[in-house]
């Protein structure tokens, strides 16, 4: 918006020769400009020092109809999902698999192995003998449970990740210290920048800073 | 009528002499996100090479050359080296390895179960008491893997398929075993570094020289604190500590049946679980307060790691102390009631057989020394909370030669009787861990934070806003756009 007031306004600046009347290439070069924009910002981001104001931001920038938002904060703030509208319970259900798998396989390699591949007579019990499976079978739950939770968590997160755009964003390296940043993405379909700018500013935020991507 | 609370009793009880620095909170008063962001990680960023770490360091590290050289030892000559013998075949091997895998269930304890139950004073201790159950895993996994004797064949122990077409007795405790320690190290491990992940972003941000930022950068993997991530970040978090809990409970379980399911008298018990996951915490949080109590003089944590953790620790060693004081009680029961002859003779023989000593030892340090910490002046005096606690390290150790070694020598057939002396190897091997441990922790405290941070952020703005009038406000409104919306009005709360 800078830059653009800054090409429209004073004409004594231009140059003798594209002078006054050469308002329709300013007007062009204002298109382009907001085109180039576009397609540069990643998103608008607010920085806040507490968590009642971020909340409420969240909750007024869902008001406006924002669905493509998320936070940025220091420590998991309670409510903030609810806030921004996020939704997810993939993780119980994917651990609740992982460890499926992990209790069936370690039955099967005991039930397999001491009953049919190196099936031994030990103190005369019989083969399929279930209650000496049973520890290995629960240890391997807990295993595989921990391990489906943990690479699943990372990889649903995009983890590892060498760069993301709020990286970029100046004084971002508060965020895991003592600022929360709320940011609105620009593939939001109701992302315009000048009106999304405008809503941030009037959040009350420390600082209001557009992402570049 | 008044109703007389908890609370209004420890009121009335005298408040004990402590320095004017020491505090009985959770965490020390004016902290806030910043200050405790800036405390933990200084000390790993800014702190200077103090001399008393190099010095420790040193130290830590000639232990671990003994170690390394009883290692190289055992590998090359054999278990023979041990004073090991055909009828005590489990010795300092199975004594240590059970004494060290006990002193990281407190670790688990601390982390998992506590969380659990919303025990938020453990935050400050739950980082390097994570730590401590990892190395201890270490150590204990040393142990094991050396007295396999033929080393070359320990992954035997894991059902890889092979050209001989067999697989493990998995009827064995002993196999039990394996998965159990194994799976033990492994989720340990990950639930640390899962922890560890947002406070590695917060030194990555912190750190000023390049290549610090950059390894701390690979090391947190990008974290950038998105609700999205913190999001399944913490469901996985919770689940985590749901499985450790029952996992905790099962590792040292499985290693009293090790003991339990064999007919040697002294070992053939049902209340060996309980009584050896007692044991384990009994060691564990002695360990913790050991390791503690000179960590937050040298790092000037006192405001985080308060006076409150260490006597809540003392009070659960306490606690803990009675439970394994039962299984004192229990085993010689069990061996009068039995009727049997032979558990009879075992637990007279611990009393006054050859090494009667150790029992009684055993029972002075673990019975009769932890009753001290009844006395408020005495959990909160550091000099008797750290003595008492190195006396309940030694008791924990005796328990388990008590438990292992006498009841070894003398076992049913006296024929078969024969004495146990631990041989220069044996001590080597032992002292060494104490190599292993110390290098791993000092490490640690250098390189990582030994608090975690964002857990303690929480924490402290929990305090903040709701610390002082928990009871009056309710719990945090989900929808409080009225009270919360004005920054102005949040200090005046807090």
């Amino acid at each position: 918006m800078a830059q653009h007031a800054e090409r429209t306004s004073p004409e004594i600046e231009f140059p003798i020769g594209i002078g006054i009347n050469n308002r329709g290439a300013d007007i062009r070069a204002a298109e382009v400009d907001r085109a180039q924009r576009k397609h540069s910002v990643w998103g608008i981001t607010a920085e806040f020092d507490e968590t009642e104001p971020i909340l409420n931001a969240a909750r007024a920038a869902r008001r406006e109809g924002y669905t493509r938002m998320d936070a940025y904060t220091p420590m998991p703030v309670e409510g903030l999902s609810d806030a921004i509208g996020y939704r997810n319970k993939q993780m119980p259900a994917l651990m609740f698999c992982g460890g499926l798998f992990g209790c069936s396989l370690g039955y099967f390699i005991q039930w397999y192995s001491l009953g049919y591949s190196y099936a031994l007579n030990h103190g005369g019990r019989p083969y399929h003998s279930w209650p000496n499976f049973i520890v290995i079978t629960f240890e391997c739950t807990i295993l595989f449970t921990a391990l489906t939770g943990v690479f699943g968590m990372l990889i649903l997160n995009g983890l590892p990740t060498l760069y993301h755009p709020m990286f970029g964003v100046e004084g971002f390296e508060r965020h895991s210290q003592d600022r929360f940043f709320l940011t609105i993405e620009a593939r939001d379909k109701n992302f315009d920048f000048e009106k999304t700018l405008a809503f941030m500013r009037s959040m009350g935020a420390l600082r209001v800073d557009v992402v570049e991507k | 009528m008044a109703v007389i609370t908890p609370r209004e009793i420890s009121r009335r009880l005298p408040s004990p002499v402590v320095d004017a620095d020491e505090t009985f909170d959770v965490v020390g008063k004016g902290n806030t996100l910043a200050t405790v962001t800036q405390k933990v990680s200084d000390a790993v960023l800014r702190d200077r090479l103090r001399p008393g770490w190099v010095a420790f360091l040193l130290f830590a590290l000639l232990l671990l050359g003994v170690m390394a050289v009883a290692v190289v030892g055992i590998v090359v000559m054999g278990v023979g080296l041990w004073g090991i013998n055909n009828s005590v075949g489990w010795g300092f091997d199975i004594i240590n390895f059970v004494w060290w895998i006990g002193i990281g269930h407190a670790g688990t304890l601390i982390s998992a179960i506590l969380l659990l139950v919303h025990q938020n004073w453990r935050t400050s201790i739950n980082r390097f008491a994570e730590a401590m159950t990892i190395f201890a895993v270490f150590c204990a996994g040393l142990f094991v893997l050396s007295h396999v004797g033929r080393h070359q064949y320990a992954y035997w122990l894991f059902p890889l398929p092979n050209s001989m077409g067999m697989w493990p007795q998995f009827r064995s405790p002993l196999e039990w075993d394996v998965f159990a320690v194994s799976t033990y190290a492994t989720v340990s491990i990950l639930f640390w570094y899962v922890g560890l992940i947002p406070d590695l972003a917060t030194l990555r941000d912190r750190a000023v020289r390049p290549l610090v930022k950059k390894a701390y950068g690979i090391a947190s993997l990008g974290w950038r604190g998105s609700n999205q991530h913190w999001h399944r970040y913490m469901a996985v978090y919770l689940i985590l500590a749901g499985i450790s809990t029952p996992l905790v409970l099962s590792v040292h379980s499985t290693i009293s049946f090790d003991f339990a399911f064999s007919q040697v008298p002294g070992w053939h018990a049902t209340v060996f679980p309980p009584y050896f996951v007692a044991g384990a915490l009994v060691g564990g949080f002695a360990m913790v307060l050991i390791l503690a109590i000179p960590l937050r003089e040298i790092f000037n944590l006192k405001d985080l790691i308060t006076m409150r953790h260490l006597e809540n620790c003392a009070k659960i060693l306490v606690c803990t102390t009675i439970f394994v004081s039962y299984g004192y009680a229990m085993e010689a029961w069990t061996a009068y009631y039995s009727g049997s002859i032979d558990e009879r003779f075992m637990a007279w023989n611990r009393a006054f057989g050859p090494y009667g000593w150790s029992y009684w030892s055993l029972l002075f340090c673990n019975m009769v020394m932890p009753q001290l910490l009844w006395f408020r002046k005495i959990r909160t005096n550091l000099v008797w909370l750290y003595f008492i606690s190195v006396v309940l390290s030694i008791g924990m150790w005796l328990e388990r030669w008590v438990i292992i070694v006498v009841s070894l020598t003398r076992t049913m057939l006296p024929s078969t009787w024969h004495g146990y002396t631990p041989t220069g190897w044996d001590w080597a091997q032992y002292i060494g861990t104490f190599g292993l441990f110390l290098t791993c922790f000092l490490l640690f405290c250098r390189v990582l934070p030994v608090i975690a941070m964002a857990e303690m952020r929480e924490l402290v703005h929990h305090e903040m806003h709701h610390g002082a009038h928990a009871h009056g406000h309710g719990d945090a409104e989900p929808n409080g756009g009225f009270s919360g919306s004005d920054p102005s009005v949040t200090p005046a709360h807090a």
